[in-house]
């Protein structure tokens, strides 16, 4: 028997297939089908007792074009600028500091770890109730502990104050999630192989300089990961804010970000009633705002990062 | 395998030996009275009504609104529908969700102001039987007012002098309430002491027809009032929330205390032995008091349910005074509205309830009809002004001016005004 010599043609892979297939599916079903979802809802809309029909862009003029909504909503918007640049400007740094005392391999830096890390494996829910008591006016321990260092000036309602609340907030968050940064910068100082450090010592250079011109240049991928982290975490912020001053963001919407701002617009509070459609389209503008600083970060900054190989 | 069986079938077959009574399930919101209802009220109703039974099955309150729709719509809601005041539950009769109770006997213990929190615009309709209402008012410290020789004051001057007596004192916080949670502020404050100056339920209608404005006449004097509580707020109220602020003077660190009679039961829980006191809004430039009794919860029947006789007699019996008692001695601080005669035992709930003899009587200013808007929505507008006035971060005029705009901007009998 003569066969035809035939090329013997690559099977499809289905493996392939077969090990993508749960994580496609899962996430199509809990994050890509419910975001086109609420796109799509962002687009209706419905007249008093009738029935749901299409609207086009109408709610997102209305959101954009009208005080009723607009205000609110570049409130939120610049709160939650503020809530972002005080991450970056505090948590960050200070994380990687902390990454950095803690890579000399310091006695106790497992313990140092480990208790700077608690607080982000808390609940949001713990640390809004714990930070509420401990900034309470009538008996938190804020009292107690400022009294006898001669600081009452600094006895002050922080979460009451229009100028004070939105700051204590991001405080309070940069508080809880510094172990994230922390870690990823250290996973990254970690990698960085002990012969350059030997290198610069004899070569006669300091901490600092060991920091600028070694440790600081192989970690700039992560500091990239951890902004953009940070940035997504920021605007997607909900939890800490309800948590700790209610839906109503107060004082006067001093703490309100998109997130709060979404939640009275999408489900209503008290006697407001929920308006589930400019609550989607109020989802809509988070997820435009959220995308366009990605695609910033990804075109200008991602692109120049080049990894450097160890 | 028989041994399982026979005791199995029995269980199945036990619902069918009662068939004859019929059960009726209660929607509420009220997961707190769960207790009450199960080893008090229902006990009492099932004793006089053999072949009824009563289910009385509560979700948590963030929660009723929309569980309760969902139920609704897919037929499984009780027979009995627990209702909220004003526009939530109108919404639902005009939905045909809620029979309507014309017709039923009980309805003449009520008068016009009690019905008017579940009934149509035109006064006509009535869908729920007025259950129970809060009354505002003061409550204070007997022990603080009598170490300082104070007396309950009667009108605002008094009110003030003893205010910064207390302060002057040093010992005690001379009004306990917190700005924080905002609906203090509007609820405790502005709808406390502010009815006496827009005279009760003329003020309240004028701004319904539009003949009365927020930032006008008693509504904007009300404002001023707030203002002048400012002083005497605890440190740090901008930061105080309702649990703290009741914390504060359960613990006996405050002489007075803006309430709603609801509180009256939770200080009663938090600290047994505080002598509690109360004494009404003060009158203000002479004028005679009028209190908040606010309409705070109702009962309906699910047009849906399949017994609607049995729901009748119950609801019925719920505007009787054997149902008045009980209920008002199983939860101190809410009144119910019927104009039967009922003994309260609490004195100070039996205190608050005389208010209802020598003052006026009106309910909060934006729960009928002002509140239909979504957004702006008139009384979350209340809470915000009423706790930035407190604050010191706006003058009674821009609290009136900011209201009255938002009211106008889609209430046509303010339009322009």
């Amino acid at each position: 028997m003569l066969q035809p010599p035939r090329r013997a043609r690559r099977p499809f892979p289905w493996h392939i297939v077969v090990f993508l297939a749960p994580a496609v599916l899962i996430y199509t079903a809990v994050m890509i089908y419910p975001i086109l979802a609420s796109l799509w809802l962002s687009l209706q809309t419905q007249v008093e007792g009738g029935a749901e029909r299409f609207a086009g862009l109408a709610n997102y003029r209305r959101l954009l074009g009208s005080e009723l909504y607009a205000q609110p909503l570049w409130n939120a918007v610049r709160n939650n600028l503020v809530f972002f640049a005080i991450h970056m400007l505090v948590q960050n740094p200070v994380g990687l500091l902390l990454a950095v005392l803690l890579s000399f391999r310091l006695r106790g830096a497992a313990l140092y770890r480990t208790l700077l890390f608690t607080p982000t494996v808390l609940s949001v829910v713990i640390i809004g109730f714990a930070w509420k008591l401990i900034l309470n006016p009538a008996w938190g321990v804020q009292r107690g502990l400022l009294e006898p260092l001669g600081l009452q000036a600094l006895d002050q309602p922080w979460l009451g104050l229009p100028g004070s609340a939105l700051p204590t907030l991001s405080l309070i968050s940069v508080w809880q999630n510094i172990g994230i940064p922390m870690l990823l910068f250290l996973a990254a100082l970690v990698r960085i192989p002990d012969e350059l450090y030997e290198a610069a010592r004899l070569d006669g250079a300091g901490g600092w300089r060991i920091f600028r011109s070694i440790q600081l240049p192989l970690i700039l991928p992560t500091v990239g990961i951890v902004s953009v982290l940070t940035f997504v975490g920021n605007f997607n912020a909900f939890d800490l804010i309800y948590s700790v001053q209610g839906a109503l963001a107060g004082p006067n919407f001093a703490s309100d970000i998109l997130g709060t701002l979404f939640y009275r617009t999408f489900f209503g509070y008290q006697l407001q009633s929920g308006d589930e459609y400019m609550g989607a389209a109020v989802a809509g503008v988070m997820l435009g705002i959220i995308l366009t600083g990605l695609l910033l970060y990804l075109a200008a900054v991602q692109r120049r990062l080049t990894e450097v190989e160890l | 395998m028989n041994r399982t069986l026979i005791p199995l079938s029995l269980l199945l077959l036990a619902p069918l030996a009662g068939a004859q009574t019929t059960t009726l399930t209660i929607e509420s919101w009220r997961n707190d009275d769960l207790k009450v209802w199960r080893d008090s009220i229902i006990p009492a109703f099932e004793k006089q009504n053999p072949d009824i039974r009563v289910v009385f099955s509560p979700s948590a309150p963030a929660e009723y609104n929309a569980v309760l729709d969902a139920k609704l719509k897919a037929g499984t809601a009780g027979d009995l529908i627990t209702c909220r005041p004003f526009d939530k539950s109108l919404e639902l009769f005009n939905a045909k969700r809620l029979s309507s109770l014309n017709g039923l006997a009980g309805l003449n213990n009520f008068d016009a102001v009690a019905k008017a929190a579940w009934s149509t615009d035109d006064g006509k309709t009535t869908f729920c039987i007025p259950m129970a209402s809060v009354i505002h008012g003061f409550l204070y410290n007997k022990a603080a007012f009598k170490e300082l020789g104070l007396s309950e004051p009667t009108t605002e001057a008094q009110f003030l002098a003893a205010m910064t007596k207390i302060k002057a004192s040093g010992k005690y916080e001379p009004l306990v309430m917190g700005t924080k949670d905002q609906w203090e502020s509007a609820t405790m404050g502005y709808q406390n002491i502010g009815p006496t100056l827009w005279n009760g339920e003329t003020g309240r209608k004028g701004l319904i027809s539009g003949s009365a404005q927020y930032n006008k006449g008693g509504f904007l004097q009300a404002f001023q009032a707030l203002e002048r509580w400012k002083p005497f707020l605890p440190r740090g109220y901008q930061a105080l929330a309702y649990p703290d602020a009741q914390n504060l003077f359960a613990q006996g660190r405050g002489a007075v205390y803006p309430a709603g009679s609801w509180d009256i039961g939770t200080f009663r829980q938090m600290n047994p032995k505080l002598e509690l006191g109360a004494f009404a809004p003060y009158s203000i430039s002479g004028k005679k008091c009028v209190i908040d009794d606010h309409p705070d919860i109702g009962l309906g029947i699910n047009a849906a349910s399949k017994n609607q006789a049995a729901a009748r007699t119950f609801l019925t019996w719920v505007a009787s005074d054997a149902f008045a008692t009980l209920y008002a001695n199983a939860l101190p601080g809410f009144f119910p509205l019927a104009n039967v005669k009922y003994t309260v035992t609490d004195p100070v709930a039996q205190e608050f309830l005389q208010w209802r003899a020598q003052c006026g009587k009106s309910f909060r200013s934006s729960y009928q009809i002002l509140s239909r808007n979504a957004n702006p929505n008139n009384e979350n507008d209340l809470w915000n002004v009423s706790s930035q006035l407190l604050n010191g971060a706006m003058t009674p005029q821009a609290a009136g001016d900011l209201v009255q705009k938002n009211l106008a901007s889609w209430y046509a009998p303010q339009k322009g005004k």
